[in-house]
């Protein structure tokens, strides 16, 4: 076989969803390790369950529209949509079995021991907390249920999508025939799922609503005997796809579709493994599932509810103790964001350290009379985001402010749209989107009247404008006011409010255009030079990596010899250490308390290394539909620090699992070394350096007093 | 602050631009932010004579959006500026009026001369190159997609320009209809068909001046030579260079074109034609270096604005240009040069003399001393009609730094020189073109012998009259007949009676 034919051939890639499986079971791994503070376990699998809810409602509807629309082209790995719906189900299927063997056989004994009873079925109430429960389901639940029962004269209800149920059979009491009638009731979204017990004895007991549901559901069909009960739960497609040329306002549209995505096709069915055959044959063919489809479960459906019992308090010793995102030693002074900025470019990494600079750069902006314009770029923002209240003051104050609020971050629409209204009503120039293309980038640029005229300060990160993420997502950023990125970063927000591209970029390479084809030929050049017998080295860092083109990139590097390390949180459709194809391929996967979310790329460039930061994995969709920025990081002491980052990284052997070259994940074999935990030494790390910076302020310790430097920026102070 | 935001716009054939600089005592000229929307008005234009409605309104809303952008930097000033395609429009007043009521922006369209000329500025702006360059013999090429500028410097003047119809859409379209060509022979025509136009030019006005230089400007792939030579990027590209750089671009496939240069795919059609066009002129005129200095329109309405204001100042001279053009000019009608001298140094002397009187002030001395220098050039083409000839040449040569509206008044004032004086004819600048006839009349028949008779002619107003004093012994009836008939003239405009006298030492 030719050279180039093994390196697109589709045997040596892996297909996504699959890959995607594989994650999960990383995280799944996460929740069985005894190592781990039991609470932490509880949170892991229920992210697993989580997950598992979004890969089926995007990912497997997609799949199930490509069958139903006889669509048939093979994915990167040569499968058909067909026959990647089989290797799913297949695989769900297992991976659910062993969330719910982790939980009934390994959590729900360990909280036991710990003093938490997690009563799993109503009947195992003793009496005292039986008559608990029926007073809390007379006092808080049953004004809230609406019980459904269906006959000739009463339709199939519509069931929503995610929302557990409890479907029954029930008998009209008292009638002559043996009919069963089908009869169900919504568990209430808005009663807490976890039903604590107040007990007697030592220790807590929790119950799950639905069961406190089910020991009363007698109460609510009285004219009915109750043959039987079980909780169910369906997952429908919602994906879709909008046809924007067609589409007058983009938001309108958006709107119309959040109505439609509950009317969806069923393509999950989760139910209570016992659930009584006749119930399950009307469930069939009412909600028109398939076998495959159909999810046994033994224990409580949708896991997610464990996120809540996290929740409880009391249990601290079982949790890892909270980590407090530290200062930026560089900001740790009282000369403004803006002094601090022409003092030298700023690295930013979170959640080790605080986001709070990148909303104070909003808010000082929004406030200070020299600005004359903010634009930034928003995915996903949090629910009250002092962000978007900053920028809303911003134009309060006669400030340019130009947003774009992208509308097509997957089902965060309704909050989008109403931050995108707010904004609008505050006097902001908002746009909403681009057609055909998500904005994933992301961007803040601050224009502002100087005394030495207009300076522009921009915020370049990898991560989305959201506080509350940035406590959990490990994301790096980086301020500065270079004039050749301001013009960038000009260029950028001209380019996104529809103008033409600039004539040239200084340091700034855009998606869809520039982006794909840069990456090749950094990756090209990388190889060139393993030709030519120079050191050639690639270490890249991202969420994913399913590009064929990239990935071909890469094996013909391996095979040129270039040393190549990849740190790949999630999908990974290339195949590492395959003799022939990869040998020199090392790829791990990271997943701890936070979720990496970084975008690190690095070049060997015959020694004179580049390195680069990006919002974009190496997917098509973020190559190609989407507007990403990838930045070089220039600066040497910065660039020293991202590179410690990619170290660090690569020793870690207690959170990283080892791509092996049979397509598995093993964790590295820790005998003999000692144990890296980067996660915990960034922690540490940012502790440190706080505690440096505040030493070097401290001025008790030190025998000389020191003059100050007069004050250079007084016309800053306001 | 000392500085100020300027806004311009440029309403282009192809594209829509906004340019925001600051413009500071300190530190020059400094572009700010640049937007770009490509609009193609030219094709409205260049197919029907006017601009549709459904541009005039896409050009409207974008043209309203340039000016909040403007707003929001706080611009002390916004102008806007159209050229061909605007100007070429039939509907052209009410496009402007449209431009006006929607956006509140006062539109206007200006010639070439003057978009080339402001262009030209935004070079000479860029000093330190700009004035190395120009030691040694030197041209401009600026490129279009209508049409192409060639501009030739002496010493340090610029002294001819001429626009050829060589663009760069112009040339895509022959390109398009000759699909059938192997690369090679449409490479060899398209090269055949820029050289027949360029032969002209050489034949006409480069002769056997020397260049060394070439300072390129106008369509962007020069800005892409500048960052694909061998030697890397910068602003200076060696001829061997560029020769490189376009055996490379011709090469290349569209596709290609994207690829290697990250351009659109219209912008990639665009690419091998304009690539062209400069490696004619650069193989033509024997050049060593290129300079690209990557300024536009915009630059130059900005270095117009820096130096209106008084924020900056040119070293280089730009009437200089516009003197040495006219000197050229009647070199080559073949005007009798020291009658020219002695004409120019007269009016100039008089203009001088009467400061006090007329309330001109530089820029009319400069017409007045353009008028001089071309008083004569009708008669390369008749004698009997020269005044007519002579107004015909001026308006139909360019000369680079004037705008359109001195340069009739020029050539009014030349064809008035002459010509019974006609206030109706000279449309609204009659006023000025009376007031330097009447001063030019007065010069030229001071040398009515073409003899230099009153060439160290003393000129001064003294007691309500205007005395031309000479000490020439020898005889000078023709000159005064010439002047008593002028007299008349010129006391009608400007109250003062001229008088001539000639001193005579006693023997």
């Amino acid at each position: 076989m030719a050279a180039e034919e093994i390196y697109t051939n589709p045997k040596n890639y892996v297909n996504r969803e699959l890959s995607w499986l594989e994650f999960n079971y990383r995280v799944l791994s996460e929740a069985r390790d005894k190592n781990i503070p039991l609470f932490e376990r509880l949170k892991f699998l229920s992210i697993t369950a989580s997950n598992l809810d979004e890969f089926f409602m995007v990912r497997v509807a997609s799949l199930k529209d490509m069958v139903h629309a006889g669509y048939e082209k093979p994915d990167i790995a040569g499968m058909k949509p067909g026959e990647q719906l089989e290797k799913i189900a297949q695989k769900t299927h297992e991976l659910v079995n062993v969330q719910y063997s982790t939980y009934s056989r390994s959590l729900v004994p360990a909280l036991k021991q710990q003093g938490l009873r997690v009563i799993v079925n109503h009947e195992d109430l003793t009496e005292a907390e039986g008559e608990y429960v029926d007073r809390y389901f007379k006092e808080n639940v049953y004004p809230v249920l609406t019980p459904m029962a269906v006959d000739s004269s009463r339709p199939f209800p519509l069931v929503r999508n995610k929302t557990l149920n409890i479907a029954a059979l029930v008998k009209k009491k008292g009638g002559e025939d043996d009919t069963l009638d089908f009869a169900m009731v919504q568990v209430p979204s808005v009663i807490p799922r976890l039903v604590e017990i107040p007990e007697e004895t030592e220790g807590r007991a929790v119950i799950l609503l639905e069961e406190i549901i089910e020991r009363n559901i007698q109460v609510l069909f009285l004219n009915y005997d109750i043959v039987t009960a079980h909780p169910f739960r369906i997952m429908r497609n919602a994906d879709f796809s909008i046809d924007e040329e067609e589409a007058e306002d983009l938001l309108v549209e958006i709107q119309k579709q959040l109505k439609k995505r509950q009317w969806g096709e069923v393509i999950r069915l989760e139910i209570d493994e016992r659930v009584d055959k006749r119930l399950l044959k009307i469930l069939k063919r009412e909600l028109k599932v398939d076998n495959d489809d159909i999810f046994f479960i033994n224990g409580p459906l949708d896991l997610t509810f464990l996120m809540k019992m996290y929740g409880m308090d009391g249990f601290d010793a079982l949790k890892t103790p909270k980590y407090t995102p530290q200062k930026v030693p560089a900001l740790m002074n009282d000369d403004d964001i803006f002094t601090n900025i022409r003092k030298g470019d700023i690295f930013l990494h979170h959640p080790y350290e605080t986001f709070d600079p990148v909303v104070d750069f909003v808010r000082k902006a929004s406030r200070d009379p020299d600005v004359l314009a903010i634009k930034q770029t928003l995915y996903r923002v949090s629910g009250n985001s002092p962000i978007i209240a900053a920028l809303a003051a911003a134009a309060d104050n006669g400030k340019q402010v130009s947003v774009l609020v992208e509308l097509k971050a997957r089902f965060d629409e309704e909050n989008n749209i109403n931050w995108a209204k707010t904004l609008e009503k505050a006097g902001c120039h908002v746009i909403y989107g681009l057609v055909g293309l998500k904005t994933h980038s992301k961007i803040t640029l601050v224009v502002r009247r100087e005394e030495d005229g207009i300076r522009r300060y921009v915020h370049l990160g990898t991560g989305n404008y959201n506080d509350s993420t940035a406590k959990q997502y490990t994301d790096c950023g980086i301020m500065t006011c270079n004039p050749l990125i301001g013009e960038d970063a000009t260029a950028v927000f001209n380019m996104l409010s529809g103008y033409s591209e600039p004539l040239g970029w200084n340091k700034l390479v855009l998606a869809p255009l520039w982006l794909r084809g840069r990456l090749l030929r950094l990756i090209r050049r990388e190889t060139e030079h393993a030709g030519k017998g120079m050191e050639a080295h690639i270490i890249a860092k991202m969420n994913s990596l399913c590009d064929k083109e990239v990935i071909a990139a890469l094996y013909e590097a391996s095979c040129a010899g270039v040393k190549i390390e990849l740190i790949v949180r999630g999908i990974c459709c290339l195949k590492a250490g395959v003799p022939g194809l990869s040998e020199n391929i090392h790829v791990r996967s990271i997943v701890g308390n936070f979720l990496e979310h970084s975008r690190i790329f690095y070049f060997e460039n015959g020694g004179s290394p580049q390195l680069f930061m990006a919002s974009a994995d190496w997917m098509p969709r973020n190559l190609d539909k989407r507007v990403e920025i990838m930045f070089p990081v220039e600066d040497p002491a910065i660039k020293e620090q991202v590179l410690h980052i990619l170290e660090v990284e690569l020793a870690d052997n207690v959170k990283a699992h080892v791509l092996q070259p049979d397509g598995s994940y093993e964790k590295v074999d820790l005998r003999g070394k000692m144990k890296v935990n980067s996660q915990d030494q960034f922690c540490e790390e940012a502790k440190a350096a706080v505690r440096e910076k505040l030493a070097e302020q401290e001025p008790k310790d030190r025998r000389v007093f020191v003059p100050a430097e007069p004050q250079e920026e007084i016309q800053e102070e306001q | 602050m000392a500085g100020k935001i300027f806004a311009a716009i440029d309403i282009g054939s192809f594209e829509l631009e906004l340019g925001i600089y600051e413009i500071s005592p300190g530190s020059g000229i400094r572009k700010v932010d640049h937007v770009r929307y490509a609009l193609a008005l030219g094709s409205d234009t260049y197919q029907t004579g006017i601009i549709s409605y459904q541009r005039v309104e896409e050009m409207c809303r974008v043209l309203a959006d340039f000016v909040q952008i403007a707003q929001g930097y706080r611009a002390d000033e916004c102008r806007a500026y159209a050229t061909s395609a605007l100007r070429e429009a039939r509907n052209n007043r009410i496009v402007l009026d449209q431009i006006r009521v929607r956006t509140g922006l006062k539109a206007k369209i200006i010639s070439n001369s003057e978009q080339r000329f402001l262009t030209y500025k935004a070079i000479a702006g860029k000093d330190a190159g700009f004035n190395r360059m120009i030691q040694k013999g030197t041209a401009t090429v600026d490129v279009g997609f209508g049409g192409m500028q060639i501009s030739l410097f002496d010493k340090d003047a610029l002294v001819t320009t001429q626009n050829l119809p060589l663009g760069v859409m112009r040339l895509r379209a022959f390109l398009n209809r000759l699909q059938n060509g192997s690369r090679v022979s449409r490479m060899e025509l398209l090269d055949e068909m820029v050289d027949n136009e360029l032969f002209t030019f050489r034949k006409m006005y480069l002769k056997d001046r020397e260049i060394k230089n070439l300072i390129a400007t106008g369509s962007t792939v020069i800005h892409l030579a500048r960052h694909f030579t061998e030697s890397g990027p910068g602003e200076w590209i060696s001829a061997g260079d560029y020769r490189e750089f376009y055996r490379r671009v011709t090469a290349m496939s569209r596709s290609q074109k994207e690829d290697v240069f990250g351009v659109s795919p219209e912008y990639a059609a665009l690419l091998t034609p304009s690539a062209a066009i400069y490696h004619r002129v650069l193989e033509l005129t024997g050049a060593e270096t290129m300079w690209v200095p990557g300024v536009c329109l915009l630059d130059g309405m900005a270095a117009e604005y820096g130096e209106e204001t008084k924020l900056v100042k040119f070293k280089h001279d730009f009437s200089g240009d516009i003197i040495a053009s006219a000197r050229v000019i009647a070199k080559r009608y073949k005007c009798h040069v020291p009658h020219v001298q002695t004409v120019e140094k007269s009016a100039l002397g008089i203009f001088d003399a009467m400061k006090r009187y007329h309330g001109m002030g530089k820029r009319e001395r400069l017409l007045l001393q353009i008028a001089a220098l071309l008083h004569s050039c009708g008669k390369f083409v008749s004698v009997r009609d020269a005044s007519e000839c002579a107004y015909n040449i001026i308006m139909s040569t360019e000369i680079i730094g004037l705008s359109h509206r001195e340069r009739t008044v020029v050539a009014n004032v030349v064809r008035f020189n002459r010509q019974d004086f006609s206030y109706e004819e000279c449309g609204e600048d009659s006023m000025l073109v009376a007031k330097l006839v009447a001063i030019l009349r007065l010069a030229n028949s001071m040398d009515r012998s073409h003899k230099q008779k009153l060439a160290d002619a003393k000129i001064a107003v003294k007691d309500g009259d205007l005395t031309v004093a000479t000490s020439w012994e020898g005889d000078i009836t023709l000159e005064r007949i010439s002047f008593e008939q002028k007299q008349d003239f010129f006391e009608e405009i400007y109250g003062i009676r001229p008088v001539l006298k000639q001193k005579r030492r006693i023997k």
